[in-house]
C-alpha cells in the first residue's frame, strides 16, 4: 500500500480518535442568574449573555487576571501612530462554520459593529474610522482620534469576530444561530431554559478544552440555583446572594471562587436632571458631602454583604493599575456631617428620596443607610422601584438620589467618561463641569497609564472631593461557587466564565 | 342547543378584541420606557433611542400600533420577541405544552385528592376524618407556593436526591424523566387547590345529603355507597365542575410563581421575564393565547354542566 492511501485513512482515523475522544470527555451544566439576551455580539446587552460568549465567540484579545490586555485571535499588535493600529491574525483559526477567520472576516466583523441598525457596539468603537487589509492575517485600523480605551474594547463584544458567510445569511437573525470562532460551537437554545454549546474539534486551542458539551441554564432564584448546585443537576453557579456564602463554605461538596470585580455601586444625586434637581441636596455640594459622610462603608457591607465586598470612594477598582490609591475610602464622621449641614443653613432633618431597585438586598442596603444618614440629620424615603421604571425615571431625571451599580470595563475609561462626562449616555444625573470634561477626554487621548492615572485623580477631586457627582460606595466581588470535582478555574476580575484549562475530574 | 353553542362560540371574537385593546391600553400606563431597557448602556443618547423607537414603531400613535399588530394577528403572526428576536408564536408553542402538561398533573393531583376527601368528609361529617381532611385542606390552601417549592427541592433533590431540583423533559422526548421533572411544581400548584376542591365538594355534598330525594333513596334501603355514588355525588358536582373550570384557569396564574422557582420554561416565565423587560409583543402575545384558553375553558364547563346535569339541555 502506498502513502497516497494512507494519507486519508490516517486522516479518519485521526478524526476517529478525536471524536471518540471528545465523546469520553464530561458535559459541564453552568447555572446563570438570568436568560441572556440575544447571542449576536453586536446586538447584545447583557452580563449574563457575556458569560455565554466566553465560550462561543473568542475576540481579537483578552484580558488576564492583572487586567493586561492578552492576545486571542490576534496574536500581536503594535501602533503605528496613535491614530493607527495595526494587528496580526493568529494562523489557521477556523469559524464554526467551517470558513476561515481571517483579515477579511475582521474588516466585517468590525464594520458590521459599526453600522448595523441597533448595533450595541457603536459607541464603544466610535473613535474607528476605517478598516484595511493589509494581508489576510493583518488588519490596519484608523481611528478618528488619538483613543487609549479603543485596544481594551476589542477584549469584549466588540471584538468578537463572527464569521461573514453565516451573519449574511442570517442577518438580523444571526443571534439565533451564532456562527463565531470560540472554543464551543452553538447547538441548540430553548429560550429561558437552555443554551447547548459543543466542542469545537478545530479551534485553535482545543488541546485547552476538556469538555464536551456546555449547557447554561438561567435559573432566577438564588436559592433554587444552588438547590440545583447542592443535588448534583450544575456543576457551577453564579453566587447573587452574598447570604447563601457561609452555606456554601460549610459544603465539603463544594468550592467558593471569589474575585474582586470591575465593576462598583453607588449614589447618583441628581444635580441637574430637570426639576427635582431644583432642591437643596442637588444645589449644594455641602448636604451631599454630610450625606456621604454619614454613611459607614464598611459596616453597611458587613451587615447586608457579609463582608465580602470591598468599601470604595471611586468608580476605579482596586483591581486597575490605574485606581486612585491617594483617593481614599470616606470614613464616616457624623460631627463633619451635621457640621456641614448647619453651615448650610439648611433645617433638619433634610427630606431625601433614594430611588433603588426593587431587590431584597438592595433595599436593605437602602435601609441600613437610611438609619445611617438619620443620625446625621436626614429623613431618607426608599423608593424602592422595578427595574425598568426606574431605569426610565433615572434617564427622566425623575430621581433625587438613586442608587445605581456598573458591571465594570477593564479600562477606566469604560466606568467613568460616560458616567460623570457631561456628554456621557449614563450621566443620568446631568453633572457637568468642563474641567471635569476636559480632563476625561485627556485621559481618553493619553496612553501612557501614569499620567491617565494623574488626570484621573485631578478629575475626581473635582467631581467627586468638590462638587460630589456622585457618591462611590463598594465595588462587588464576582462570586462563583462550584463542585470541588471541578478544576483549575480561575477568575478574571471581569467576571466571566473561561473554560480553557478547566477539568471535570 | 345548537344555537346556544354558535351564539356562545360568537361570544369569544369580541371578548378577545376587547381583551387586545385592553392590552394596549394598559401597556402605555406601564411605566418603563422599552427603548430605554433596550438602548442599555446608550440609554442617554436621543440618537440610539429615537432608532429603537423607530424600529419597533414606538414613535408612532397607539392606534397605528394596535392597527399594525392586528393586521399581522389576523395573518397568524404574532410579531418578534424585541429581547431575543424569536418569533412569539414560535415561543408560545414552545412554551405553551409545558405549562398544559404542568397544569393538567396539577388539576388532576388537585381532583384526585381534593374530591375524594370533599366526599369523605361530607360523609363523616364531624368526625375525625373530617377534621383530618380539613386540616390537610386548609393547610393546603395557607401555604405559600414560593415556601413548599424550595422546601420539596431541599428535602426531594438536595437530601434524599430523587427528584431533579429544576428544568423540564418534554414527555415525547422521555416520558420516566418528563415526570420526574414536573411532579413536584406540579404537587406544589395542585396542592393548594385541592384544598379549595375537597372544601367546595364538601359544601355541596352536605347540601346534597340533606335533600329528599337522598331521603327517599335511603328510605328505599339502597345501601349507602349507592346513595352518596349515585345520588348525591352527581348532584353535587356540578358547582364542583364550575369551579374546576375557574380553578383550570387560576393554575396558569399559579404557574407563574410555580415556573420561576422550578426554572421550568413555560407560558408563567414566559410573561414574567416579558413584562420585566417590556418585551411587549410577548406579553401581547401570551394575554391573548391565555384568554383564548381562558374561554374555551368556560365553553368547556358549560358543556360539561349540561352533559351532567339533562334539565340545562332543554333551556
Amino acid at each position: 500500500m502506498n502513502a497516497r492511501f494512507l494519507a486519508p485513512l490516517a486522516v479518519v482515523a485521526a478524526l476517529a480518535a478525536g471524536a471518540a475522544q471528545a465523546q469520553n470527555l464530561p458535559n459541564l451544566r453552568i447555572g446563570l442568574r438570568e436568560d441572556p439576551d440575544i447571542m449576536d455580539p453586536t446586538l447584545a446587552r447583557s452580563f449574563v449573555g457575556r458569560i455565554v460568549f466566553a465560550s462561543l465567540c473568542d475576540k481579537l484579545f483578552d484580558i488576564n487576571d492583572k487586567l493586561e490586555i492578552v492576545p486571542q485571535l490576534a496574536t500581536t499588535h503594535r501602533w503605528e501612530d496613535p491614530k493607527t493600529l495595526v494587528i496580526t491574525l493568529r494562523e489557521g483559526v477556523t469559524f464554526h462554520d467551517g470558513e476561515r477567520m481571517d483579515a477579511e472576516a475582521v474588516r466585517y466583523s468590525l464594520t458590521r459593529h459599526l453600522t448595523m441598525q441597533g448595533s450595541f457596539r457603536r459607541g464603544e468603537i466610535t473613535d474607528l474610522e476605517a478598516v484595511e487589509v493589509v494581508d489576510p492575517l493583518t488588519v490596519r485600523l484608523r481611528l478618528k482620534q488619538p483613543s487609549a480605551p479603543f485596544l481594551s474594547q476589542l477584549t469584549d463584544r466588540a471584538g468578537m469576530i463572527v464569521s461573514p458567510k453565516a451573519a449574511e445569511a442570517a442577518g438580523r437573525d444571526f443571534g439565533a444561530k451564532p456562527v463565531c470562532a470560540g472554543p464551543f460551537r452553538f447547538v441548540e437554545r430553548v429560550a429561558q431554559d437552555r443554551i447547548v454549546l459543543e466542542r469545537f474539534a478545530n479551534y485553535w486551542n482545543a488541546a485547552n478544552i476538556h469538555f464536551n458539551r456546555v449547557t447554561f441554564q438561567p435559573i432566577t432564584d438564588s436559592t433554587a440555583r444552588l438547590a440545583n448546585l447542592q443535588s448534583g443537576a450544575l456543576e457551577l453557579i453564579e453566587v447573587t446572594s452574598p447570604s447563601d456564602v457561609p452555606g456554601i463554605r460549610r459544603d465539603r461538596r463544594l468550592s467558593l471562587t471569589t474575585v474582586d470585580g470591575l465593576g462598583y455601586w453607588g449614589i447618583i444625586y441628581n444635580v441637574g436632571n430637570g426639576a427635582r434637581a431644583q432642591g437643596p441636596l442637588g444645589q449644594d455640594s455641602r448636604i451631599r458631602q454630610a450625606f456621604d459622610l454619614a454613611i459607614d462603608r464598611e459596616a453597611l457591607i458587613q451587615v447586608v454583604y457579609e463582608g465580602l465586598h470591598t468599601p470604595s470612594s471611586q468608580p476605579i477598582p482596586p483591581a486597575s493599575p490605574m485606581h486612585v490609591r491617594d483617593l481614599r475610602v470616606t470614613a464616616p464622621n457624623l460631627d463633619r456631617a451635621k457640621a456641614l449641614l448647619r453651615e448650610a443653613g439648611i433645617r433638619t432633618p433634610v427630606a431625601v428620596d433614594m430611588m433603588v431597585a426593587n431587590s431584597p438586598e438592595l433595599r436593605q442596603a437602602a435601609e441600613v443607610m437610611q438609619s445611617m444618614v438619620a443620625e446625621a440629620g436626614f429623613e431618607l424615603r426608599i423608593v424602592a422601584t422595578e427595574f425598568a421604571s426606574a431605569l426610565q425615571a433615572a434617564v427622566r431625571g425623575d430621581f433625587q438620589t438613586y442608587l445605581s451599580g456598573w458591571s465594570g470595563r477593564p479600562d477606566p475609561d469604560g466606568n467613568v467618561w460616560t458616567f460623570i462626562h457631561s456628554r456621557g449616555a449614563q450621566n443620568d444625573g446631568k453633572y457637568s463641569n468642563p474641567e471635569v470634561d476636559r480632563l476625561l477626554d485627556q485621559s481618553r487621548a493619553e496612553s501612557d497609564p501614569a499620567r491617565r492615572t494623574a488626570l484621573y485623580a485631578e478629575a475626581f477631586r473635582i467631581a467627586l472631593s468638590q462638587d460630589r457627582a456622585r457618591s462611590y460606595l463598594w465595588h462587588p466581588k464576582t462570586i462563583v461557587a462550584h463542585t470541588t470535582r471541578l478544576q483549575g478555574f480561575a477568575l478574571v476580575p471581569d467576571g466571566l466564565i473561561r473554560l480553557q484549562g478547566v477539568r471535570l475530574r | 342547543m345548537w344555537g346556544w353553542l354558535l351564539r356562545r362560540l360568537g361570544q369569544i371574537i369580541p371578548t378577545l378584541l376587547i381583551l387586545s385593546v385592553l392590552i394596549f391600553a394598559l401597556q402605555q400606563l406601564m411605566p418603563g420606557d422599552p427603548a430605554i431597557i433596550m438602548a442599555g448602556e446608550e440609554r442617554g443618547d436621543p440618537q440610539v433611542l429615537a432608532e429603537i423607537r423607530a424600529e419597533l414603531m414606538l414613535d408612532r400613535p397607539i392606534w397605528e400600533q394596535y392597527g399594525a399588530w392586528l393586521w399581522r394577528l389576523l395573518h397568524g403572526d404574532l410579531g418578534f420577541s424585541w429581547r431575543i428576536r424569536q418569533p412569539v408564536g414560535e415561543l408560545i408553542l414552545e412554551k405553551l405544552p409545558v405549562t398544559l402538561q404542568l397544569g393538567l398533573m396539577a388539576f388532576v393531583i388537585a381532583v384526585v385528592i381534593g374530591v375524594p376527601a370533599g366526599i369523605v368528609s361530607a360523609a363523616y361529617r364531624d368526625r375525625p376524618a373530617d377534621w383530618a381532611a380539613n386540616g390537610i385542606a386548609l393547610a393546603g390552601i395557607s401555604t405559600p407556593n414560593f415556601w413548599l417549592g424550595i422546601m420539596m427541592i431541599l428535602l426531594f433533590s438536595v437530601n434524599l436526591g430523587w427528584l431533579p431540583p429544576s428544568g423540564y423533559v418534554p414527555i415525547t422526548e422521555d416520558w420516566r424523566q418528563s415526570l420526574a421533572t414536573t411532579i413536584m411544581p406540579a404537587f406544589v400548584l395542585g396542592g393548594g387547590i385541592a384544598g379549595v376542591f375537597m372544601r367546595h365538594t364538601r359544601a355541596a355534598m352536605i347540601g346534597a345529603l340533606g335533600q329528599d330525594y337522598v331521603r327517599t333513596a335511603r328510605a328505599k334501603g339502597l345501601p349507602e355507597k349507592v346513595v352518596i355514588t349515585r345520588h348525591a355525588l352527581r348532584n353535587a358536582l356540578i358547582p364542583v365542575v364550575t369551579l374546576a373550570t375557574i380553578e383550570l384557569g387560576r393554575l396558569l396564574a399559579g404557574a407563574v410563581l410555580t415556573e420561576q422557582i422550578f426554572s421550568i420554561p413555560g407560558f408563567g416565565k414566559l410573561i414574567v421575564d416579558a413584562v420585566f423587560n417590556r418585551d411587549y409583543p410577548v406579553v401581547q402575545g401570551v394575554v391573548v393565547v391565555t384568554a383564548l384558553i381562558f374561554v374555551t375553558l368556560s365553553l368547556i364547563g358549560d358543556l360539561l354542566y349540561m352533559a351532567i346535569n339533562p334539565r340545562l339541555r332543554a333551556a
